[in-house]
């Protein structure tokens, strides 16, 4: 952990305080060089956090950054089907956002940002305040459009009818409703139509409730409607772990589109088929780019999605405003994805850094992205894939022959999952 | 104590020339840090994914090129080694030589 970059930045802010009058010469230079500039995150969660930690790291604490998230921790989204499955707790996926306050010397406020006006440069906090900005950062995750399946807002809002997309209350609420269901019960699922956060995730769900199901309630049923006419990701590893470890118990149909729910009846209607019935319903409406991004008019593709320059992570819309994570236009089979949010703030963070001290940004990044889940409580399988700005093209194209899925299902890759999750909240926020 | 003292000056000023020449973030440590969210931060895992803090340059070297050869099985890096050019794998790998394991 205490890498050489550490202790230099400790020892140049030893510096700034005087202890030493020899440093005086070294301490003045080191003090001017502190207002490089400033930079305002919304948003902590694996883009926001990663971002803020390594703009501070990389620029040698010579940019302000200041981060407005309205939750008081970080509360992971990969890991929460687990929770839901009941095998672990939500403690068990929440991390505080103290080291990026107190080691990397984030200054921090828990509030909403109401607005941005990237003329002024300047964003409006629902407590009052006003922040200035060089450089902000845009990172609000996903907007559910609870509007485009009928009854569901207000199914949602009286918490019969759950998305759990978001992590946090809404993990523990599906947790208790299916511990509530009795043994015999039907808990059906669906998949909103690609693109949606996480790829694998409803999939990996489905199979975690079948896992607690065949401990706990082995008569019940699992029925996932896809709005796509296949599985997202890693179709024949979940295929084969539905088949060989629940079979009879989970059911997958595509091509069914869920257009509304009646919580009274707790039945899902389609857009083509007869509704169904089940106990426990799990609606995952469509997305789009966060509140914050629609109001600022960032979310230029589609009116959903924030195109920005993969160089930079810029919004082609407005100058100085980056936006990260699920809110982007992703590049060709780039998953929005809490693992891939991270790779995107390493990019944005050293290019801020670079447009700030007017020096070039790095014209060949690279991201990549791997995927772990679970099929049951001890096993998982993975994608990953590796992708390199091509210059031509503008974009992120994933390299010819790198990448792919398991080769099977195994607990070495549970043990993986779990140290990927272990580390990367370490990377994003420590 | 005196030892220490007499080391904060040379370190500041290494700090602040790093600093007169911008911290554009070198292109190592930007592909290196490809590789933190499972190896860790600076490559130092506290998980059972392993770390690559302090190995030998070559020996990571020869580690990426046995599994995007093929030579080395694996669940997932030789999917991943496949990814990154030969240049970049050398520029990975020097930079976690030289960090704290």
């Amino acid at each position: 952990m205490q890498s050489r970059r550490h202790f230099l930045a400790g020892a140049a802010a030893i510096g700034t305080l005087g202890l030493a009058p020899a440093l005086s010469g070294c301490a003045s230079t080191a003090r001017s060089a502190a207002s490089k500039g400033k930079v305002v995150i919304v948003g902590a969660g694996y883009g926001g956090s990663t971002a803020a930690k390594y703009i501070r790291e990389w620029s040698n604490n010579t940019i302000a950054v200041t981060v407005v998230e309205p939750g008081d921790a970080f509360i992971s989204c990969p890991v929460s089907n687990l929770v839901i499955a009941g095998a672990k707790t939500l403690q068990d996926i929440t991390v505080s956002y103290d080291a990026l306050r107190q080691r990397h010397g984030v200054n921090w406020v828990q509030s909403t940002v109401e607005s941005i006006d990237p003329a002024k440069r300047s964003v409006k906090l629902a407590n009052g305040d006003t922040l200035q900005y060089d450089k902000l950062v845009v990172s609000p995750g996903i907007e559910l459009m609870f509007d485009t399946v009928n009854g569901l807002k207000a199914a949602n809002e009286q918490g019969k009818i759950l998305q759990s997309m978001k992590a946090g209350p809404e993990t523990l609420a599906l947790r208790r409703q299916l511990e509530a269901m009795p043994d015999g019960g039907v808990f059906a699922i669906s998949v909103p139509p690609a693109p949606y956060r996480c790829p694998p995730g409803p999939y990996e769900r489905a199979s975690l409730v079948a896992a607690y199901f065949k401990q706990h309630k082995p008569r019940s049923k699992v029925l996932i409607f896809d709005a796509n006419d296949k599985v997202q990701s890693k179709e024949p590893l979940f295929k084969k772990a539905w088949a060989e470890q629940y079979p009879g118990m989970v059911e997958y149909i595509p091509d069914h589109k869920v257009v509304g729910v009646n919580a009274a009846r707790m039945e899902m209607e389609f857009e083509v088929n007869d509704p169904v019935k089940a106990d426990v319903i799990n609606v995952i409406p469509m997305q789009r780019a966060g509140v914050i991004a629609q109001r600022t008019g960032l979310a230029n593709m589609n009116a959903r999605w924030c195109a920005v320059d993969y160089l930079t992570f810029e919004s082609t819309v407005h100058k100085d405003i980056h936006v990260l994570g699920d809110s982007i236009q992703i590049s060709p089979l780039m998953p929005k994805s809490g693992h891939m949010a991270n790779q995107h703030a390493k990019v944005a963070a050293a290019a801020i850094i670079s447009m700030l001290y007017d020096q070039p940004v790095n014209p060949h990044p690279v991201v990549m992205n791997t995927c772990y889940s679970m099929v049951n409580f001890q096993q998982a399988i993975h994608v990953a894939t590796v992708h390199q700005y091509d210059d031509k093209q503008k974009t992120f194209l994933t390299v010819p022959g790198s990448g792919g899925i398991s080769a099977g299902i195994t607990e070495i890759e549970g043990v993986y999952a779990d140290a990927w999750a272990h580390n990367i909240w370490r990377d994003s926020l420590s | 104590m005196l030892r220490s003292l007499l080391l904060i000056p040379a370190l500041c000023c290494a700090a602040v020339a790093a600093q007169a020449t911008p911290p554009a973030v070198p292109a190592a440590q930007s592909l290196a840090a490809t590789c933190f969210n499972c190896h860790g931060p600076h490559g130092v895992s506290t998980a059972a994914i392993p770390s690559l803090a302090g190995r030998p340059a070559a020996s990571l070297i020869a580690l990426m090129n046995e599994y995007k050869s093929g030579q080395r099985q694996g669940t997932i890096m030789p999917q991943i080694a496949k990814g990154y050019t030969e240049a970049q794998i050398q520029l990975i790998a020097e930079y976690f030589a030289q960090q704290h394991p």
